[in-house]
């Protein structure tokens, strides 16, 4: 057991949750611009725009929560947990 | 994260109940005892229990508790009904307002010191998840028969050894993403109003996120039902 496999596994899993939520947060600002505009132009459309909105939105977090997985499989179930004799 | 204080873990421990320290138990009342088990259980009483008081007798004109769950049931009604059809909506508005009243439930049940949010486990999104997608399955092979198969080779002959097994991934990656969305944000929640609490818990640092909270219980629930209703009226309808 060595301490740098372990700190190399936590640093790998800040970067996985980090990474995928900075592009997630990049696209979702994205969609959201594009809705509000959408809403101040035509202020009827409200209800559409938000459900079309939130069901993209959801779609674009669950690329963040890919990145969450991967997180996760890192620290608590890490598939070469055996090889590194942890 | 193991919450620091859980009032009905404590009142299995002073009633002599295993209560496991690990997420899961190992042997069967263990598992029973598990917070996440015991806090359903309450979510599933109070969801029983409260209806039944303040909604009172049934009448034409309604009292306020009547008046109060017409709304709700009224408001999930025309929202089943208006992204699925009321073919649809007469069959599945049961099932999707269950979801929709227990998600939001457990969810907010645990911005309450002493409680905890039954959905920050994966067990419980998971098994929610299973539902759905079974579900969905289902109706669409009871709406298409063996032509259900359409709705995976996408729409030129051509292109099906590309788009099936393309189709069949996203398909299962339904489950996982449905599963881990409402578990990863109900479990962030959680985890940091834990740590903040810890850190400044009487100089009032988890407040902004106690409000936060409130909006991300109710917009996930909102993102649960919504997905489930698509995917459910996804496979109802034909193929494209």
């Amino acid at each position: 057991m060595d301490k740098l496999h372990i700190a190399l596994i936590c640093l790998g899993a800040a970067h996985s949750i980090g990474f995928a939520g900075l592009g997630a947060g990049i696209g979702m600002g994205h969609g959201l611009n594009g809705a509000c505009a959408g809403v101040a132009r035509n202020p009827e459309a409200k209800g559409a725009i938000t459900t079309t909105m939130i069901l993209g939105m959801a779609l674009v977090e669950s690329i963040a929560i890919y990145g969450l997985v991967i997180a996760f499989i890192l620290l608590y179930a890490n598939p070469f947990k055996a090889a590194l004799g942890l | 994260m193991e919450h620091p204080i859980l009032f009905i873990s404590i009142i299995l421990e002073k009633l002599g109940l295993p209560v496991p320290h690990t997420i899961v138990g190992h042997t069967f009342i263990e598992k029973l005892c598990t917070p996440y088990m015991t806090y359903t259980w309450l979510v599933m009483a109070f969801l029983v229990i409260v209806p039944r008081l303040t909604m009172g007798k049934l009448e034409m004109i309604p009292g306020k508790g009547q008046n109060f769950w017409e709304v709700i049931v009224g408001g999930l009604e025309d929202f089943v009904v208006e992204n699925m059809g009321k073919e649809g909506a007469r069959m599945l508005f049961p099932l999707m307002a269950t979801f929709a009243l227990y998600i939001v439930v457990a969810n907010l049940i645990g911005l309450m010191p002493g409680f905890m949010s039954p959905t920050s486990n994966l067990n419980i999104t998971l098994a929610m998840t299973i539902m759905v997608w079974v579900t969905h399955h289902f109706l669409g092979f009871k709406f298409h028969g063996v032509n259900y198969i359409k709705h995976f080779l996408g729409p030129v002959p051509v292109l099906i050894p590309l788009m099936l097994p393309i189709e069949i991934i996203s398909n299962f990656a339904r489950l996982l993403s449905l599963s881990m969305r409402l578990f990863g944000n109900i479990m962030a929640k959680e985890t940091l109003l834990a740590v903040l609490f810890m850190l400044a818990g009487s100089y009032f640092a988890p407040l902004p996120i106690l409000c936060l909270g409130v909006l991300v219980s109710l917009i996930q629930a909102l993102v649960f039902t919504l997905l489930s209703i698509l995917y459910c009226a996804q496979a109802m309808e034909e193929a494209h």
